[in-house]
């Protein structure tokens, strides 16, 4: 595609900014009056993994690791309810159906769970080292 | 009054005398070019900024209260991509389970451990270059799966699905009523009864392992918060019977008097 994109560039030999930006997808339609799509809540959900995941491997503080883990949960749920969703499929069919929904359900109810266990750990942790710092979390360390 | 209601902006906009403020008003709005704007993609695009946006701001923030603060932000907008999804269920559930219940309780959990050098512990200037790098490298990754399959890059059709509750209830103990895809064998979806039951009793033992967990107990050994505690000289003199030597059997004493009622 960015072959494509730059074969098409160097051939015309004047190429106006607009035209450039049509052959690039998602930039070629104007987004406040084209319907989303199923990539749309993918791009979400991808950033939303991803700083989920930034945030467990950077922060040291070991609520933060949790918010972490809650973000990871959301960028999950948002591809499952965006594939569940007949909605955002040019053809309306959705590839989960009411599947990614109750899968959906499940992940928010067992983050819940995780929450409740993960911050009483936590708090076990900070009443025996008074802190929160993970990195201070070394007694099993051989 | 029913002709009123036929009528379209341009026969509104004969009306002037009647009511100037109501058809000039629709006569802007008609010149302006938001004839063609589908409302469903603005919120998509308000509720998606807003998500990331403060996700990001989560990784970024520092302070462990605004963290939290932020995360909030974060989930509620995630609610409302859910409910522009069609699944307005999910996104009830999320604003009560995540944003109410979730959350309340890494509040209180912030509240509780949030001593002055504990509330914002800086990672150091090496870590934020490394996850930022493998942030970045991650993010590409995902986002060339995204854009990877054709069907999920057309626009959507713009159906506007029916309510998932009912279905989804009935999903939930066993019995499927919402509409199979093409091509599932008969007989070929089961119901969620039994996930549903063993959740169930999965947040009861959840519940009751997080209450033993964090319950307030006697200890047979001096904490490090009482230790630290013992160790600040607050009175300038100590009567010497009170002064407690450092032996097991009177630390303990010690300690358990001062931890029993935590």
């Amino acid at each position: 595609m960015m072959g494509l994109v730059l074969a098409t560039a160097m051939v015309s030999p004047v190429v106006s900014p607009a035209a450039c930006l049509a052959t690039v997808p998602l930039l070629a339609v104007n987004p406040f009056t084209e319907p989303v799509g199923v990539v749309h809540y993918l791009i979400v959900g991808a950033v939303l993994f991803t700083a989920g995941i930034a945030c467990m491997t950077l922060k040291r503080n070991a609520l933060g690791i949790l918010m972490g883990i809650e973000l990871v949960l959301n960028g999950a749920n948002i591809n499952f309810v965006a594939f569940a969703s007949p909605y955002l499929r040019a053809d309306g069919a959705p590839t989960l159906g009411l599947d990614g929904q109750v899968v959906a359900l499940f992940v928010i109810l067992l983050a819940a769970a995780e929450a409740a266990v993960a911050l009483a750990i936590t708090l076990n942790f900070y009443n025996n080292h008074a802190t929160v710092d993970v990195d201070r979390a070394d007694d099993l360390k051989g | 009054m029913t002709g009123m209601l036929d009528m379209d902006i341009m026969d509104i906009s004969t009306l002037t005398p009647v009511v100037p403020p109501l058809a000039t008003t629709l006569a802007a709005l008609s010149a302006l070019p938001i004839a063609g704007i589908n409302w469903h993609s603005v919120l998509f695009l308000l509720f998606a900024g807003l998500a990331c946006g403060f996700a990001i701001g989560v990784v970024a923030a520092d302070n462990v209260v605004r963290m939290a603060l932020y995360l909030v932000f974060s989930l509620g907008s995630t609610a409302g991509l859910f409910f522009l999804a069609g699944a307005d269920f999910i996104g009830a559930m999320q604003l009560m389970i995540y944003v109410g219940g979730t959350l309340v309780l890494l509040v209180f959990g912030v509240m509780l451990t949030a001593q002055a050098p504990l509330v914002s512990i800086k990672p150091s200037s090496s870590d934020r270059m490394l996850t930022a790098v493998a942030g970045a490298s991650l993010l590409s990754l995902l986002l060339t799966a995204a854009f990877s399959v054709d069907a999920w890059r057309g626009p959507g059709v713009g159906v506007v699905p029916a309510p998932s509750a009912t279905p989804l209830g009935m999903a939930l103990v066993g019995v499927r009523v919402d509409e199979p895809p093409a091509g599932t064998p008969v007989g070929g979806r089961v119901g969620y009864m039994l996930p549903f039951e063993i959740v169930s009793v999965h947040l009861l033992v959840v519940l009751v392992g997080a209450a033993y967990l964090a319950r307030a107990k006697r200890r047979r050994t001096p904490r490090p918060i009482d230790a630290l505690a013992s160790a600040m000289p607050v009175e300038p003199v100590a009567p010497a019977a009170t002064v407690a030597p450092t032996g097991r059997s009177a630390g303990g004493a010690k300690s358990a008097l001062v931890g029993g009622g935590r």
